[in-house]
């Protein structure tokens, strides 16, 4: 039991003062990691190591972020403290990796990353080569999520340990105030503020709620955070506690995620173990427990009202705000929301005060901002900068760039609620207000970059077709004027569309914007009309033309066969509805009426004999 | 019939053992005669529940809404509400496919495309041999990967069609 300030300093110092191995190695064990082969790669270090006796340990961390490099380990000297980071690693490689480890060279023939990041936490600053700025993800891919002796080796539990026994709540209350932070589940609202709110209730019981849905598709910060470093999260949830005067906490985690399941659970259990949650915590008079509740697959239960209904067994339908769930929230108890992320920052203000954290980020939105970037993007992974870094720096430093090197055309952010920002927006500096002034929003990480193959017309009706699958149905705004806007953009797919339709959908959209009852709704039509507003002669080609440049709406496509045709009978051959016809060494032809525009033709044509119109 | 004893010897008419477990975790949990208070352990009993059975009948639905206190009209309601749940037997195989936007982007719809083709069976439903279930899900996380399709719960990451046969082959 840890059961008070001073054993927490002397236990973390013990931990310090245990003797190393000489090296250390690092292996990115998340479920992307996982996915991409990291379990074999680290049973052979293992038994490598092992079997030459070497000086080695190896250390199953969560996501390092370099996803377009898994399966990636790091190697690091513990007395130089210098690294090696080895992307792409192949079971092949391990021993040459074991062999060179402790000399501290590269070995041969791997993949090796250069570091992006920097740690302001460790006065580190920004360089050409190192953009990205680590405070949420200072220790994913660098400690053993399921360690706790780890995380406290990293600083952790030193921010519960200061506001318990240094600060009273009202000074957490103002530190959270005063740097500015602002929720990172998308909507930016002042955290601090809204501590206070529910701090100012007079209740028997409040909770603090963390909203770990993460229902953005094509979002992986919030579940990269709870798969590398739990604590993080529990630390700053009992820090809420602490300060708005609540002793119970409530994880809500989508179900799709078991392995961050698995690693909050161990956690929350080896924090308990410790007295580091709890009763009476690290010996004072404050107690905190959290218990995890788990999502089934409904997107709009990330909403917070939704959520709370969801936690409380029912059926995840929104209700009207105000009251807010500060006021009233779970079990109609004053309930603190906030996102995984948000929470993931609370320590290390705590730790380094207001004014180190102002001093990263720009004045109106501090900080920095963890993106889930994939796509059409040469370098996919997590990435975390400071507010007021440019969409150009993300997708082309950081990103490396679009995938053969074909044309970029747009990049979404905020999910379905967000919008896409064109080529000429891309020096814009990121932050919730810029974000919002291009008719998109920061949403709560996802970025999505799209090329010239990406039909935004096609895109919009992506997101369209999402919402009607999640919209729970309870406005008619939402349930109906969705689906009608969904009809028309499929009429422009078609090529059934007239510049009528576009006049509709601008209509239609502006009204369910105005009159849903959720944030869901109210955010739907924001692709239509983002879509529309960057890319409006993508939809007038459709519509005049009855062609889709990008050539995904099929029924505008048609595939002939062109005079380099040799008669190799290959796409005949391959042709699922087997309607291509001709005799060998003679040009082949399609025949239309049957032909489904699979594409398979062009694809395999090695003649270049094949066009798309 | 809303006496747990009844109706957990209706569900062990489908399976004594499963009927036994399910029991057990119900009774693991702090229930007390508040309604209220129960309904925030109705997902999770349900999460459980789906865990054994594989899909929820009516007969488990009947039993966890006795053991929980509450109607069986409450319990279908949140059963339709949250897509993760489904009253219908699924295949022994689950193949979803993820239509996220990182997948929709790398060309998840081609993919639902094949998969149909090549299993005779549209999304949402499950063969007749009851082996293969075909379902789509939005992002497992692993958008890095994209388009990634899981079978149970193996992921296959950047799948092409091409690798439709090989993903099928590896159900056996
Ligand atoms: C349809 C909808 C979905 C949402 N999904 C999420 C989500 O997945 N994760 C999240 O943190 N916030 C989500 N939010 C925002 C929450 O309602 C809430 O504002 C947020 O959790 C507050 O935390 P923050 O202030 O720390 O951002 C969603 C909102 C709406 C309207
Ligand atoms: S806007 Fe849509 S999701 Fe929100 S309450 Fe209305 S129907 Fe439900
Ligand atoms: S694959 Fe190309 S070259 Fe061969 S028959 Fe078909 S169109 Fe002609
Ligand atoms: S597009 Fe597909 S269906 Fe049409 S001719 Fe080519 S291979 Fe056959
Ligand atoms: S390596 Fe885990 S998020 Fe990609
Ligand atoms: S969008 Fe498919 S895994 Fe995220």
């Amino acid at each position: 039991m840890i059961d008070s300030p001073a054993k927490l300093k002397s236990y973390t110092e013990n931990l310090s003062k245990n003797s190393k191995p000489a090296t250390t190695i690092l292996v990115s064990l998340g479920t992307c990691g996982i996915a991409a082969g990291t379990r074999p790669i680290n049973d052979l270090l293992k038994s490598e190591a092992a079997s030459r006796k070497a000086d080695i340990e190896i250390v199953e961390v969560g996501c390092m972020g370099l996803c377009h490099s898994e399966p990636s380990i790091e190697v690091v000297n513990n007395a130089t403290g210098k690294s090696i980071i080895y992307g792409k690693v192949k079971v092949e490689q391990v021993p040459a990796i074991i062999e060179t480890a402790s000399k501290g060279i590269e070995a041969a023939s791997c993949t090796v990353i250069n570091r992006s990041w920097f740690y302001p936490e460790e006065n580190e600053t920004a360089t050409s080569e190192k953009i990205q700025a680590r405070i949420v993800l200072k220790n994913t891919g660098k400690i053993n999520p399921e360690i706790l002796d780890h995380y406290i080796a990293n600083k952790g539990y030193q921010a519960l340990s200061k506001v318990l026994f240094d600060m009273t709540p009202q000074q957490v209350l103002d530190t959270v105030i005063d740097s500015g932070l602002r929720g990172r589940g998308g909507g930016g609202f002042p955290t601090g503020k809204k501590w206070a709110f529910a701090a100012a209730q007079k209740a028997d019981q409040k909770y603090v709620l963390c909203n770990a849905d993460e229902g953005d598709p094509g979002a992986f910060m919030d579940r990269a955070v709870l798969e590398g470093d739990p604590h993080s999260v529990l630390e700053a949830m009992a820090i809420t506690g602490y300060a708005i005067g609540s002793d119970t906490g409530v994880i809500y985690i989508r179900a799709e995620y078991p392995l961050a399941v698995k690693r909050l659970e161990i956690a929350i259990d080896q924090a308990k173990k410790q007295g580091l949650l709890g009763k009476n915590i690290l010996g004072s008079k404050f107690s905190f427990d959290i218990m995890i509740k788990y999502g089934a697959g409904a997107f709009v239960c990330g909403e917070e009202t939704a959520l709370i209904h969801s936690v409380e067994g029912k059926r995840g339908e929104p209700t009207v705000k105000p009251p807010f769930p500060a006021i009233e929230g779970l079990w109609k108890k004053p309930t603190v929301v906030n996102n995984v992320e948000t929470f993931a920052n609370v320590c290390a203000i705590i730790r380094n005060g207001a004014a180190w954290f102002k001093k990263i980020g720009t004045a109106g939105s501090p900080g920095t901002k963890v993106f889930a970037l994939a796509g059409k993007v040469k370098k996919v992974g997590l990435v975390e900068v400071p507010m007021g870094t440019t969409l150009r720096q993300i997708i082309f430093n950081v990103g490396g760039g679009i995938m053969n090197d074909r044309k970029f055309k747009a990049v979404q952010t905020g999910g379905p609620s967000g919008g896409c920002i064109k080529f000429d927006q891309l020096d814009t500096e990121i932050d919730y207000e810029s974000l919002k002034r291009l008719g998109s929003m920061m949403g709560s990480g996802g970025m999505i970059v799209m090329d010239e193959d990406d039909c935004m017309v096609n895109v919009a009706k992506f997101f369209l077709e999402f919402t009607l699958d999640e919209s729970c149905g309870k406005c008619t705004p939402c349930r109906i004027g969705n689906k009608r806007l969904y009809e028309m953009l499929h009429k422009i797919c078609d090529g059934r569309g007239t510049r009528e339709t576009i006049q509709n959908l601008k209509d239609l959209s502006n009204s369910i914007k105005d009159t849903a009852l959720c944030g869901l709704g109210q955010t739907s039509p924001n692709p239509v009309l983002s879509t529309l507003a960057q890319f409006e002669h993508e939809y007038l080609a459709h519509i005049d033309e009855k062609r889709c440049e990008a050539g995904v709406c099929k029924k505008l496509l048609k595939y002939e066969i062109n005079n380099s045709c040799v008669g190799c009978t290959l796409c005949a051959r391959n042709c699922p509805a087997n309607c291509i016809a001709g005799s060998v060494k003679q040009k082949h032809s399609i025949d239309q009426s049957r032909c489904i525009k699979c594409g398979v033709c062009m694809d395999v044509c090695k003649f270049h004999a094949v066009d798309r119109k | 019939m809303s006496c747990p004893i009844k109706s957990k010897a209706e569900l062990a008419k489908l399976s004594p053992e499963k009927a036994e477990e399910l029991d057990a975790y119900l009774t693991s949990l702090p229930l007390t005669e508040d309604r209220e208070r129960n309904r925030g352990f109705l997902i999770q009993s349900l999460h459980k529940a789906q865990e054994i059975f594989t899909y929820l009948p009516s007969v488990v639905q009947i039993h966890v809404a006795n053991r929980l206190g509450l109607h069986l009209a409450e319990v279908y309601g949140v059963i339709s509400f949250y897509s993760y749940f489904t009253d219908k037997p699924v295949g022994r195989y689950k193949i979803n496919i993820c239509t996220g936007t990182a997948c929709f982007v790398k060309g998840a719809d081609k993919l639902v495309e094949e998969f149909q083709r090549y299993l005779g069976i549209k999304l949402g439903e499950t063969g007749t041999d009851g082996k293969f279930s075909l379902t789509g899900l939005r992002c497992v996380g692993a958008c890095s990967m994209a388009p990634v399709v899981m079978v149970n719960d193996r992921v296959y990451g950047n799948v092409t069609t091409k690798m439709v046969p090989e993903i099928i082959s590896d159900c056996k």
